[in-house]
């Protein structure tokens, strides 16, 4: 289980960064919303994934519901992931839930991310906690003027499994396939390599 | 039977037709066009030679069987054994019944009334089988009642037309000079058996005969309604809460299931409280099943608004809706199969949760973004499938808000890209855009003013990418100035 920061509400880079890690495995998914984050940053529009793998969209009102129908996907292994968007810091999303959400992924096998929106990085049993900021897209290959593939700053902030890192992470449409580039060379990123002092003080 | 609504009136002749080998054939008429001679199987072209006012239908064959087995089935509230007979009969089996209606002939008269309170003229007969009770019907007096006795002596005047024989056999008697069923009746039974030896029921005189007089069964194999699968549970003392005797009663249901091969798609449970009030709660299944455990968990967060009164003591689990289900193995090792998961998460989601809040999307052809995919509720197929329109790969968003959302723009010149906008109360200065691509509105669903749209992909200086839109031109006569709308976001 991965639990994803924008850095803003209005920015879809998250998005996208989750759509190109679901990319590897076929299969159904079952997308659940909160109904602000529906009603924030709309749905997925999806005749780019769509296509090729049947989606479930769930919207809910309530944060607890979005949980429980997580909790529920999680136990159907025909899925291939199960996306949650959460809006803020709500009380049931605690360390309890995210712990519940995380060992049912691991037991079923089924990748489970979290977005969570205008909400701080609280305590949480995700295994992978990125924030993902949009950057300036690369060079469009015919038009000087328009923007190309996306790019976006990913930050690997906790991690059980890897070292924590900063990466500029580029998006190859055509091959989907995620391009993480060396670590950013300024001056406040490069301390952060995943020190245990860094991550104390966080 | 005649048409809902607009039954012509009786003087006008009417044909129903159906199209034969040799052009339009008649397949019913009504009594003004029988007097003007119109009959029944000859051509339309002909008939209007006899009758130039008649009025020609087209007649709806499968609608008109489609009632006749409802009305089979509606007929048993005289007696529970009911069969359709051809095209517009019915035979009822009334035997022990008619003490219920006050004898036979009130029975007639009650079956004449009701019947004709739904719109349908009826000839009806009492005999002793089926044969004779066809015969007398057509061809014998108003609500004829033919006991075993004068079996022979009622059929005898009768024509020969009312042994169901086919056409060519009526012709061969008539021929024969054998005009009444009474005449037949008199010829020897070894030359009938001699010169019918090799034909069919249908053009076998004696065979028929022999069916109207009761000497050769005709049973009537009723189509009976399928049994309800039910499960039902009593209770020694009024209970509160059925949640524990759920799991029972759910097996019991998934048991009878299983033995007729079926999969149920609608449950319905039946709580009958000790005040005499019921309270009923349903769940729906998004595929067939017959997975206790599943549908008992269907019931888990319903359960709570039953409202209990004083108690209750008898539980009934029905269920509603059921389909053909074979039992299926997919995978040698036993393990559970994916095919059947996904519509049982989708059926847990929907009972808690509401079958709106599930959906699936069905993409479809069509230009206009909102449009091309269309998202319907997961319940109502069972299958998620993929087999939609395949759209061009054009650079779509990944996000899109369900209203677009207005947005104040500067621009430079006013067909051309926006310079910097303001969305949410933040400015956002355009740093790189690509397009336009132009939507114009889809004219054949489209309300007539609606105006065409300039899509942009821009990217502002932070490096977010929207998807934004000017809706019309400049003096294009569809209202005022374009405005502009934020309709997605990309990655």
């Amino acid at each position: 289980m991965s639990e994803v920061f924008p850095s803003t509400a209005t920015d879809a880079g998250a998005v996208g960064f989750v759509l190109a890690q679901l990319a590897r495995k076929s299969g159904p998914v079952l997308w659940v919303q909160d109904r602000v984050s529906f009603k924030e940053t709309g749905r997925p529009y999806l005749p780019d994934i769509g296509m090729q793998r049947p989606v479930v969209r769930v919207t809910t009102g309530r944060a607890a519901d979005v949980l429980w129908a997580m909790e529920e996907g999680l136990r159907c292994k025909a899925l291939a992931a199960v996306v949650g968007e959460v809006w803020g810091d709500p009380p049931v999303l605690d360390f309890t839930a995210s712990k519940r959400l995380a060992l049912r992924a691991e037991a079923a096998g089924v990748a489970c991310w979290l977005i969570r929106r205008a909400a701080s990085p609280d305590l949480s049993a995700a295994r992978d906690r990125w924030r993902i900021t949009s950057l300036p897209s690369t060079m469009h290959p015919d038009d000087p003027q328009a923007p190309g593939d996306p790019r976006w700053r990913a930050e690997l902030f906790k991690s059980r499994t890897r070292k924590p890192g900063t990466w500029g992470v580029g998006y190859d449409r055509a091959a989907n396939r995620l391009d993480f580039s060396a670590p950013f060379r300024d001056g406040a990123v490069a301390e952060g390599d995943g020190t245990p002092r860094q991550r104390a003080a966080r | 039977m005649e048409r809902q609504g607009s039954a012509p009136p009786d003087d006008v002749p009417v044909v129903l037709v159906v199209d034969g080998a040799h052009g339009q054939a008649i397949y019913a008429a009504n009594r003004a066009a029988r007097v003007m001679g119109v009959t029944q199987g000859a051509r339309v072209v002909d008939m209007r030679a006899i009758c130039p006012t008649l009025r020609v239908e087209y007649a709806d064959v499968a609608g008109d069987k489609f009632a006749l087995d409802r009305l089979s089935l509606w007929a048993r509230r005289w007696c529970p054994w009911t069969v359709t007979d051809g095209a517009g009969g019915l035979i009822l089996d009334t035997t022990g019944c008619d003490h219920l209606f006050d004898g036979e002939g009130a029975m007639l008269i009650d079956m004449e009334t009701r019947l004709s309170l739904l719109g349908l003229t009826s000839h009806l007969a009492i005999a002793p089988n089926w044969g004779a009770a066809w015969a007398l019907a057509r061809y014998g007096p108003v609500r004829a009642i033919c006991g075993e006795a004068e079996l022979a002596q009622q059929l005898a005047p009768l024509s020969v037309a009312a042994l169901r024989l086919d056409a060519d056999t009526m012709l061969l008697l008539r021929r024969l000079g054998l005009k009444t069923i009474g005449q037949l009746a008199e010829v020897p039974r070894l030359s009938l058996t001699r010169r019918f030896v090799r034909a069919a029921l249908g053009a076998n005189p004696l065979m028929r005969l022999d069916q109207a007089m009761g000497r050769l069964a005709e049973p009537v194999a009723s189509v009976d309604a399928r049994p309800p699968i039910r499960a039902q549970m009593r209770l020694p003392e009024p209970i509160l809460d059925p949640t524990a005797y759920l799991p029972t009663l759910c097996e019991d249901v998934c048991m009878q299931l299983e033995g007729k091969g079926l999969g149920c798609r609608r449950l319905h449970l039946t709580v009958y409280r000790t005040d005499g009030e019921v309270r009923r709660l349903e769940v729906a299944t998004a595929a067939a099943s017959r997975d206790a455990p599943h549908l008992c968990r269907l019931f888990d967060d319903k359960l709570d608004r039953i409202d209990p009164g004083f108690g209750f003591d008898l539980i009934t689990l029905e269920a509603g809706l059921v389909e053909q289900m074979d039992n299926v193995q997919t995978r040698l090792d036993g393990r559970s199969d994916e095919g059947v998961a996904l519509p049982q998460l989708i059926d847990r989601l929907t009972a808690r949760l509401g079958a709106g809040a599930v959906k699936r999307p069905v993409l479809q052809a069509s230009h206009v973004p909102e449009r091309v995919e269309h998202w319907v509720g997961a319940m109502g197929a069972a299958t998620l499938t993929t087999d939609t329109p395949v759209l061009p790969p054009k650079d779509r968003p990944i996000r899109i808000f369900q209203t677009p959302e207005e947005v104040r723009v500067l621009y430079v010149v006013p067909e051309g890209p926006p310079a910097q906008f303001i969305w949410r109360r933040q400015t956002h200065r355009v740093a790189r855009y690509a397009g336009p691509e132009r939507i114009a509105p889809e004219w054949w669903c489209d309300r007539p003013n609606t105006r065409l749209r300039d899509y942009f992909k821009v990217e502002d200086q932070a490096g977010r990418r929207l998807w934004l839109y000017r809706e019309g031109l400049h003096e294009d006569g569809r209202g005022g100035d374009p405005r502009w709308f934020v309709h997605g976001m990309f990655a």
